[in-house]
């Protein structure tokens, strides 16, 4: 490819999303990401809420976006720097307010600097969707995935706040498809289609697998990989029932649901 | 450079609807969007003419002309334009799609499909991938120029000779089947997309029209009409299921009946009205238009053709396995049928085939390769103890009957000198061929019985060869075997003078291996002894 210096060549972006405060699935991402050898990093946001580890991932990500990482703002990275309001389910209200008080103000500070969205290149990293990055609203189908990637012109689109791993593309002649990503194949993700990347999550599977979630991108190459890295989630779940948080919280980490 | 080419409106569901018209047809529907230029296809420019340098590529001759594409031979120069050739790389072939005004969205997926499928592949039965061109400036697939003609120009000689035919179709199952390993369903198989290595070995081209279980299928949804060649495509995928990889045991069966007869089975439609037909109506039995059409040919060919996916082989490499044993198939009506289905029969096919839908979703190539194993039994019928074969009965027909769908090949192999002339016949006459194919016969009785092997899934085969191991790694690769069972060579002394024959095929073999011992009635406590002289420990250094 004409001007790409050799490094260009070699990138490897780690995209990992809703990390949801799990240290020891983040830190199994990490490992296994750097034996993958990621050269860079892109975070799509829901680093606390659920799990017992909300300073020890921002900390993480934090060190991570001051030497370059991508890293964009989640709904429950809002919640936390916003606090709990009375609308909100008992469930909700508590797991935000226990995070809240778990960060220090450097760390909440850090939550409430983060953008809805960042745009690198031909990528697009953003929490939910591209048409309405702070709203929230799931991409959870074909028409979701058209709306979004019709709010953009960057080539990929990489969201996170649904948890089950997925791939969409729009074609030149209109048509979008879906695909369910099978783990540890390298999918082609040629630059005249437009695609948009869901990982999955890392801290909190729903797929029925409670392996941890993330993807590999190469740009070079135009290639993605959906990986799934196995951790303690006994640990985990231990941490959130020691913790005093919700039962159930700890108990859908093992099943991945 | 045009912007946001748009979908051609079409009249659904108009003729000529496959590929054999020359490009296949889009459905009608999808938007058109404005203001990017992210997808603008390059291809507008000047054509290519000989000379020119594309991505480090100069084109050396055009090869041919077609419909979606053309092809160019080309070789690797540097950047002042002298030539650069790369150690080991075969002569090269680059694939350049025509793209009309970029309105052509069978072209364009279609080469989305063959880029994206065509790295992933590897083997001596595809050709290989060698680079890709950016779609926005000049798309174009490189890949190792297989010499030859396809097999297409045969059509024209068809009827072939009966081994011929046999012939080609071991080959191309071959090939299929280990397509099929690599996930990918080919589609479009025709003779125009079948060529031929030096050594035989069939090569599948054009990957265009292609199916990857693992990776997204670019074409599901860009089609509204059946995608396939007319005289080839399977009732499955007139019904728009694109996974089946006995869809493409179907086109296999399409073409070896036409090299049989000289006939189309299903003629050549080009309507869905006429694609639908062979939902109902079968053909005329090959044996009916070529009198000496064989009945085990005429088996093959029509249980290819089955409608229903279940009913045909399940893999390619079963289908193999048969054509390579003629004898072997076991026939059933379909052999002996001399004329097509009665009216009334076909009539209550139409009428269930009116309504029905595709099946929600088709297994996989993984799950229908997964479930129709080949297992290989094989048995020292003349020289191992009663309870080894015993023992090894057993194992075998424990496996064979958790797989179902599995096909069981009891093999023995009968010694030969490597020099000379053997007495092939014993004292009383009889062949020695016979008498072990008979005990072989009689050592698998019990599984046959036990588990109602039916319709051919049970075969036997004696190998005449100076060295059992080199026999048996040798058929379980022919006939593509995914699991051999075989027993550990129970005598010492024996294995010291002939050496294991199960610890070479275990290392030799590309499948699974299965060693059986018979269970040794030792009286000593595990461990406490070395083993006695007797006991099978068919690994120990000897």
């Amino acid at each position: 490819m004409v001007g790409e210096t050799h490094d260009a060549q070699m990138t490897k972006i780690a995209v990992v999303t809703d990390l949801h405060a799990n240290k020891e699935a983040v830190e199994a991402v990490f490992a296994h990401a750097r034996a993958q050898g990621a050269t860079e990093w892109a975070f799509l946001g829901d680093f606390v809420g659920y799990g017992a580890d909300p300073a020890w991932v921002v900390d993480q990500v934090r060190e991570m976006v001051e030497a370059g990482a991508a890293a964009v703002c989640g709904n429950h990275d809002e919640a936390a720097v916003i606090g709990s309001t009375p609308q909100m389910r008992t469930e909700a209200r508590l797991v935000i307010d226990w995070t809240r008080a778990q960060l220090d103000p450097g760390q909440l500070d850090f939550l409430a600097a983060l953008p809805f969205q960042v745009q690198r290149e031909d990528r697009l990293y953003v929490h939910a969707n591209a048409y309405a990055p702070s709203q929230w609203e799931y991409v959870q189908g074909r028409a979701d995935a058209v709306r979004s990637i019709h709010a953009t012109t960057a080539h990929y689109t990489f969201c996170g706040h649904v948890h089950e791993p997925a791939l969409y593309h729009l074609g030149a002649t209109g048509k979008a498809g879906d695909f369910k990503p099978t783990p540890e194949v390298p999918i082609p993700l040629p630059g005249y289609r437009q695609w948009l990347v869901i990982p999955g999550s890392a801290g909190q599977p729903r797929d029925g697998n409670p392996a941890a979630c993330y993807a590999m991108f190469e740009p070079a190459a135009q290639r993605i990989t959906y990986h799934r890295v196995p951790y303690d989630h006994e640990s985990a779940a231990a941490k959130i029932r020691a913790a005093g948080l919700p039962e159930r919280l700890a108990a859908r980490l093992a099943e991945g649901i | 450079m045009v912007n946001a080419p748009r979908k051609p409106k079409l009249p659904p569901q108009r003729s000529g609807t496959v590929r054999s018209s020359g490009a296949f047809n889009s459905g009608a529907g999808g938007g058109s969007r404005g203001g990017r230029d992210w997808y603008d296809i390059g291809s507008m420019g000047p054509p290519l003419e000989k000379g020119a340098i594309v991505d480090g590529f100069l084109l050396e001759k055009r090869l041919h002309q077609g419909g979606m594409a053309s092809m160019w031979r080309v070789s690797r120069v540097d950047a002042e334009g002298q030539p650069a050739p790369v150690a080991d790389e075969p002569p090269l072939i680059m694939k350049v799609p025509r793209i009309k005004g970029g309105e052509d969205p069978a072209t364009i997926v279609g080469y989305e499909v063959e880029q994206m499928i065509m790295p992933a592949l590897t083997g001596q039965h595809v050709p290989r991938y060698v680079a890709r061109g950016d779609f926005t400036r000049q798309p174009f697939i490189v890949m190792e120029h297989i010499a030859g003609d396809t097999l297409r120009p045969r059509l024209a000689e068809a009827p072939l000779a009966l081994d011929e035919v046999a012939e080609i179709g071991i080959r191309v199952a071959t090939a299929l089947h280990d397509l099929h390993r690599q996930h990918v369903v080919h589609l479009d198989i025709k003779p125009s997309n079948i060529m031929f290595r030096p050594d035989g070995a069939a090569v599948l081209v054009d990957y265009g029209l292609s199916r990857h279980e693992h990776l997204p299928d670019l074409l599901e949804e860009e089609f509204s009409l059946p995608m396939g060649t007319g005289p080839y495509m399977s009732p499955e995928q007139v019904q728009f299921i694109r996974n089946d990889p006995r869809s493409d045991l179907f086109a296999l069966g399409v073409m070896l009946y036409h090299f049989t007869t000289g006939e189309r089975p299903f003629g050549a439609p080009t309507s869905v009205r006429g694609l639908r037909k062979r939902l109902w109506i079968d053909p005329v039995p090959p044996r009916a238009l070529r009198p000496d059409c064989p009945p085990w040919l005429q088996e093959v060919i029509l249980k290819c053709l089955e409608v229903q996916p279940d009913k045909r082989y399940q893999t390619a490499a079963q289908l193999a396995l048969d054509l390579q044993q003629p004898d072997q198939i076991v026939l059933t009506r379909r052999a002996e049928r001399m004329v097509r289905s009665s009216q009334w029969t076909r009539l209550k096919r139409w009428f269930f085939a009116l309504g029905a839908e595709p099946q929600e979703s088709a297994p996989s190539a993984t799950e229908v390769l997964n479930r129709s194993s080949i297992i290989m039994a094989a048995v020292d019928v003349d020289n191992a103890s009663p309870e080894l074969l015993d023992q090894l009965r057993e194992t075998v027909r424990r496996i064979v009957l958790t797989e179902p769908g599995a096909r069981l090949a009891c093999v023995s192999v009968m010694r030969i000198a490597r020099i000379g002339t053997d007495a092939l016949t014993d004292h009383t006459g009889k062949s020695l061929h016979v008498k072990q194919l008979v005990s072989l016969k009689h050592w698998a009785r019990p599984i046959s019985k036990s588990l109602n092997l039916e319709d051919g899934r049970l075969t036997f085969h004696v190998l005449e060869a100076p060295d059992p191991a080199d026999a048996l790694v040798d058929f379980a690769r022919r006939n593509q075997a995914d699991h051999i069972v075989m027993g550990a060579r129970g005598n010492s002394l024996l294995r010291r003078y002939l050496g294991s024959v199960s610890s070479t095929v275990v290392a030799e073999s590309l499948c699974t291996v299965t060693v059986v011992r018979a269970s040794a009635p030792t009286e000593t406590e595990a461990g406490a002894k070395p083993p006695a002289p007797d006991t099978p420990n068919d690994f120990a250094p000897s």
